[in-house]
């Protein structure tokens, strides 16, 4: 599709946050690309490359939440650019896989991107589903659920960032809230 | 509450970050199959206490079917592997047969 | 009488008293109280009715075995039933009265069944209620229904809020006595990552009350040096006031944490709901004491010898001032000894063994406390309270020897290993017939995903009833448990020798009938040793039978007191041994857990996940009444004034119909289908050819079920040489996204496809009606005109300088275009759309709107005109039916000769002869009636509105002839009143010739 011309896209829930405990934020929009290919394939490691990234390991995520690229399964990645960067950067994939069996496509406007941060941000993703946090290890991109929606959840620099689907953004945002409230601490 | 390792993501998951999918290695039997054909693979379905062969995919993971060798009675999980085979890992079948010695075997 | 003791009770911070109210007295307690001891303490011992006789009930326990001391606790949104007042810990303020009485405590009219006992033995309910049949609807229903229950139902919401935790651990230890704690030093120290749990608010169990010795300290000190060691650990995590409800397969155990219960409103979650993942558990849960049964043991005074103890040692508070304790153990002369230590007085040790020599027996006798060897409770004297104990021989029939006054007895039947979490996954128990107890049988654990052991019973819950015993088999067990050789000394407790006791089942032995219809073994379900005799005299030979016959143990304390006792006696009377008869099954929670902690966060705004499209703010803003369909919410109309539902779904078919309306359709899914065997592959999953659609072009597809059931329909667009884009129903998005990845990732693996869920990437605007393409022009940026892109193609482009992808497809019948834009951009465009619109009167059109116009152009809507027994051929689509595919899913499925009969309910259109509206899920009348003498059936309706266009009734339907039989009047049921009649038409109400959608 082509780029909107004077028009801001917005982020599901325009920014909202709360401070509990840990402080829950809503970012974004960030740029997303799916990008569906075998480790295999002529090219990945180059189209990577031309987006200024590293091919992430099983399970891990390299960058950052702004520019990066994590492993989503064993064909798949989550690319994480400027929002404003992903037509750009879908065109460089395309050049650098021509020929190779992928599939590269912008979902930056189907997801939701929350912050959870503080000391006790680990408590706050704790609450939400069957993941270790504690043994969550550095770079670790882990998929699950939170409470009854999938997420995908990592550690970031004072804190944890999480992706969820859009249209379930308030209803993250709800849980992540009761999650945080104060006095609601596990430790 | 099962957990099963997610040979494609290495995800210990559990339960509920799992969907099941019936039994495994299912052979298809299209147009052109006998009626009694259809039928067995269509709706007769093994019910084994013991040792089962499993469909299971990583929903709210990685989004992988793979397949699970368990023991229906114990609930012991033999070993989890990727669904692109038409019959278990002989290395899976020979640790199933050491520690079920009545097992009569994958058919 | 029960009174606070001057001095004492380890437990208690005097400095903080506490006021709280008891059915509306005003009484104190101190910090550290839970609700049973400050009631005791104020000489609170009638507490409560019995379920079945209202007879009366006072403490009998100090945990979480006490089957009698429920009461209301709370007010408003904080009143909550059934608290048990053993494990409830006071507060200030707090609010509590008792149940399951009328009018009052003290005087009770439903004790009017104790007088009738004899007539409600056990089986009473089934023998009774079986016939006549009218009986139990008008008589003994309403009858029972005002006696039965246990407290009342709150009627506010719940004020407090819950949340759920996950934590992980390779060794979670149940219990935080001596036995948990040594288990969690062994595990810590083998750098194992431990939770430690304890249902208290305090550690150390009753080593403390027991006076054990550890390592030449008193229990206390060691238990507080070991909680110091053990919070200096970062892999240990301690936590009080939590309990291990359940243990549940591969090592997930769920736990609750009273978080606030003490301390209500200030905030906090009141629970909290655990999910634990361990590798191995270490059940260290200790032993409950068991009564014993004799004539009156349910009278308000008789207590566990263990509870008399914990409350004077604990809380200092003593039960009676004469308490006649009775045993047949040598455990229970502790409680003889600390009473007499706390300076009251101990008429009689009733010991049921015929010697008593031991170091304690001995003790109590040299501390001046009479001992009878061999002599046993012939009865209780006393109503709403101990006056007395009659004195007989255990081995007689109940001759009373002696009557000594006393206001409390305290009890000791032996103890029983608290084997629950040990036995929820499996475990196996063995009958220890030395100890009298059922106690884990460790050649049979409960195992987990390895095949290897998943719990390790320790200590107490393991059968060792002594401390010297409890910390080496902990230490044992915990090494185990964390997979390493015990390293290490574990602690040492002094020696305490105790004699063997001797199983006393009735007493005395040969009590009659008098008696034994006198022995309660279920406090709160009023069961007695005469029902379970009876239960085995009329042929209740199993356990689990004679449980649900009589009721015993089915009570809210699950028959923690009165399993073993019950299993005994049916055991007696069927002349066999105890573990012939074996133990009902253990069954997760250990106590009830609040239903607040199950739901968690579940509640109110986020009880469940509500989807929303990028324009729901908009629906909201301009009185949308939203429908769920799945978990999306969409707009079903959008009434303007004072307009009823159907006014407004008619307002906007019109609107639409004459000019322009807007949907929301972006809950459609939308799924990629990418690679060079995407073709391919789409081939197979639609029943029609979608290899050779043209890019650009669009195609209405259909994907059956390998049975060959329709499973879902819509439109295929092809973006390029090797892509596609899938259109799917709002319900079916994830579903036919998972089907894909199914067949790719399992059958069809070779092939090279890949797929990606696009469905919340955009949002999706439908724009119908004759004056859409005037609203599109006028927002300018791309050629929409017939010539450019006529009917079923797209493209794509900007429409108010916004990226759109627009497709020429229609499900309303008219000029239709629906319009794809990041999801960013969807409010944007839609109010773009609206303001473009406003000169030819646009609307906001709902699902229902979408639904009738549909159903007027005849358009088919998976979940109305099928239902997962319905194949395409059902439905005259065999145009969408490929006839040169070899195969496809389905295919195969269709060919059963069933699915091929020409007696096939086929689709037809309806319309009744006087217009009207034919009710929703009406068959249509066939002549005759069936085997079972219901009236035959040819047919159903699965579509019916009234048209606001054609000014009628429509509908479609499924009729055995279909579209054969048109021009034929059949009959369709009604609920009430005469059949209606309709005729049968064709399905296409409205503009048969697609002029319009084609303009």
């Amino acid at each position: 599709m082509a780029d909107a011309v004077n028009a801001q896209s917005v982020s599901p829930l325009g920014g909202a946050s709360f401070e509990g405990f840990a402080k829950v934020r809503e970012i974004g929009p960030l740029g997303m690309i799916s990008l569906r290919a075998k480790r295999d394939v002529p090219g990945l490691e180059g189209a990577f490359a031309s987006l200024g990234l590293a091919l992430p390991e099983q399970r891990r995520i390299t960058g950052t939440t702004a520019k990066g690229a994590g492993w989503m399964s064993p064909d798949e990645y989550l690319i994480l650019v400027p929002y404003a960067e992903v037509s750009g950067a879908l065109a460089n994939l395309a050049q650098a896989l021509k020929g190779s069996h992928h599939l590269a496509v912008d979902v930056s406007d189907a997801r939701a991107v929350f912050r959870i941060e503080g000391e006790k941000a680990g408590q706050v993703v704790a609450k939400l589903g069957p993941i270790d946090v504690a043994s969550l290890a550095p770079n670790e991109l882990r998929r699950s659920r939170a409470a009854q929606v999938a997420a995908a959840v990592w550690a970031e620099e004072g804190g944890f960032t999480l992706v969820c689907f859009r249209s379930v953004a308030a209803y993250v945002m709800g849980l992540l809230t009761a999650s945080a409230a104060p006095g609601a601490e596990l430790a | 509450m099962l957990i099963l390792e997610c040979p494609y993501c290495g995800v210990k998951a559990e339960e509920t970050e799992l969907s099941p999918g019936g039994e495994a290695h299912l052979k298809r039997f299209g147009p052109g199959s006998t009626d009694e054909e259809f039928e067995a693979y269509m709706f007769a379905r093994k019910n084994p206490k013991g040792v089962h062969f499993e469909r299971w995919r990583h929903a709210y993971g990685c989004g992988k079917w793979f397949l699970a060798a368990r023991c229906t009675a114990t609930l012991e999980v033999f070993g989890t592997y990727p669904a692109q085979v038409s019959a278990p890992p002989q290395a899976l079948q020979d640790k199933i047969k050491a520690k079920r010695p009545d097992w009569k075997g994958f058919q | 009488m029960s009174t606070r003791l001057s001095k004492g009770g380890r437990l208690l911070d005097r400095s903080k008293a506490l006021d709280f109210v008891f059915n509306g007295k005003r009484l104190k307690g101190y910090q550290g109280d839970t609700l049973a001891s400050a009631l005791l303490g104020n000489d609170q011992m009638l507490l409560g009715r019995s379920f079945k006789y209202h007879r009366p009930r006072g403490l009998v326990a100090s945990g979480a075995e006490e089957p009698n001391a429920l009461v209301h606790l709370g007010q408003g949104g904080r009143f909550e039933p059934n608290q048990r007042t053993t494990t409830t810990e006071l507060y200030a303020g707090a609010e509590l009265s008792s149940q399951n009485h009328w009018p009052s405590l003290e005087f009770d009219v439903g004790a009017v069944n104790n007088a009738f006992a004899r007539f409600l033995v056990g089986g009473f309910y089934y023998k009774t209620f079986i016939h006549p049949r009218f009986a139990w609807k008008h008589v003994f229903e309403p009858v029972i229904r005002q006696s039965a229950g246990l407290g009342k139902a709150p009627k506010e919401a719940d004020a407090d809020h819950y949340e759920q935790a996950y934590d992980f651990c390779d060794v979670l230890i149940a219990g935080g006595g001596i036995a948990g704690l040594q288990a969690a030093l062994v595990a810590g120290q083998a750098g194992k990552r431990v939770i430690l749990l304890e249902q208290t608010p305090y550690w150390g169990g009753r080593a403390p009350v027991d006076g054990d010795v550890i390592d030449g300290r008193p229990a206390a000190d060691w238990i507080a040096a070991t909680v110091a060691d053990l919070a200096k650990m970062p892999n240990v995590t301690l936590k009080t006031r939590c309990m291990a409800a359940g243990v549940y397969d591969h090592g997930y155990i769920l736990a609750e944490e009273r978080v606030a219960d003490h301390t209500p409103g200030d905030g906090r979650p009141k629970k909290r709901l655990w999910r634990i993942r361990a590798t191995r558990i270490v059940a260290a849960t200790g032993a409950l004491e068991r009564p014993l049964s004799f004539a009156g043991n349910d009278i308000p005074g008789v207590m566990l010898a263990s509870a008399v103890r914990d409350y004077v040692v604990n809380w200092a508070v003593s039960p009676g001032d004469r308490t006649v304790v009775v045993t047949n153990n040598d455990d229970a002369y502790r409680t003889a000894i600390a009473l007499k230590e706390a300076g009251l007085a101990v008429p009689v040790i009733l010991d049921a063994r015929a010697s008593a020599n031991g170091p304690l027996p001995t003790k109590a006798r040299a501390m001046g406390i009479r001992v009878e060897a061999g002599k046993a409770i012939a009865k209780v004297k006393g109503g709403k309270r101990v006056t007395g104990v009659a004195i007989c021989l255990q081995a007689g029939e109940g001759a009373v020897l002696e009557e000594i006054a006393c206001d409390a007895v305290a009890m000791s039947g032996g103890w029983s290993p608290v084997v629950h979490l040990w036995s929820h996954c499996g475990g196996k128990l063995l009958w220890d017939e030395a100890q009298a107890m059922f106690r884990p049988d460790a050649t049979k654990p409960p195992t987990s995903h390895d095949g290897q052991a998943l719990v390790y019973a320790v200590g107490a819950a393991n059968g060792h009833l002594q401390a010297t015993a409890i910390l080496p088999d902990a230490a044992q067990g915990a090494a185990a448990a964390a997979g390493v050789t015990p390293s290490g000394v574990a602690a040492q407790a002094a020696p305490s020798d105790e004699a063997p006791l001797e199983p006393v089942w009735t007493m005395p032995q040969g009590a009659p009938i008098q008696l034994r219809s006198k022995m309660w073994l279920d406090y709160q379900n009023d069961v007695k040793v005469s029902d379970v005799q009876l239960a085995a005299r009329e042929g209740y030979e199993s356990v689990e039978h004679t449980k649900r016959y009589t009721t015993l143990g089915m009570a809210t304390d699950q028959g923690k007191l009165s399993n073993i006792n019950g299993l005994a006696v049916l055991a007696q009377s069927l002349n066999t041994d105890i573990p012939n008869v074996g133990t009902t099954t253990f069954r997760p929670p250990y106590t009830p857990v609040t239903l607040g902690a199950l739901a968690g966060e579940s509640r109110g705004e986020i009880f469940q996940p509500l989807r929303k499209t990028p324009i729901n703010d908009w629906h909201l803003k301009h009185n949308a009444y939203m429908e769920p369909v799945g978990l999306w919410r969409r707009a079903y109309c959008y009434p303007k004034g004072g307009e009823t539902h159907s006014q407004a779904v008619d307002r906007e078919i019109l609107a639409v119909r004459s000019g322009v309306g807007l949907l929301d359709a972006s809950t459609l899914g939308k799924l990629i289908v990418k690679g060079p065997d995407a073709g391919r592959f789409l081939d197979m999953l639609y029943t029609n050819v979608m290899s050779n659609l043209g890019i650009g072009k669009c195609r209405y597809g259909l994907m059956c079920t390998e049975a060959g059931f329709l499973t879902d329909d819509g439109v295929v667009i092809r973006l390029d040489e090797d892509t596609w884009l899938c259109h799917t129903t709002t319900g079916g998005a994830e579903r036919i996204h998972a089907h894909m990845e199914d067949w790719l990732q399992c059958e069809w693996w070779d092939w090279q496809v890949y797929t990606a869920n696009v469905t919340e990437q955009y949002a999706q605007i439908a724009v119908a009606g004759p004056k859409a393409r005037k609203v599109l022009e006028k927002l300018g940026g791309m050629d929409v005109s017939a010539e450019t892109m006529p009917f079923m193609t797209f493209k794509e482009g900007t429409l108010a300088g916004l990226p759109v992808r627009v497709h020429r497809i229609s499900f309303s019948g008219e000029l239709s275009y629906e319009i794809a834009v990041p999801a960013g951009h969807g409010l944007a465009l839609w109010e773009a759309l609206m303001e473009a619109g406003q000169e030819h009167g646009i609307v906001a059109y709902g699902t229902e709107a979408m639904h009738v116009m549909r159903a007027e152009k005849g358009f088919i809507m998976m979940g109305d005109e099928t239902d997962g027994t319905v194949i395409p051929q059902d439905l005259n689509l065999g145009w969408a039916i490929s006839k040169k595919k070899a195969d496809y899913l389905g295919k195969r499925g269709q060919e059963r000769t069933y699915l091929a009969s020409p007696d096939r309910w086929k689709l037809a259109g309806f319309e009744t002869l006087d217009g009207s509206v034919i009710p929703d899920g009406a068959y249509i009348l066939a002549p005759g009636v069936n085997a079972n003498g219901q009236g035959n059936v040819q047919g159903r309706v699965t579509s019916t509105y009234y048209s606001p266009t054609l000014k009628k009734g429509i509908a479609m339907g499924l009729i055995k002839g279909g579209l054969s039989r048109m021009g034929d009047v059949v009959e369709f049921s009604a609920i009430t009143g005469q059949p209606i009649k309709a005729k049968v038409v064709d399905p296409v109400f409205y503009d048969k010739e697609g002029e319009k959608q084609n303009g």
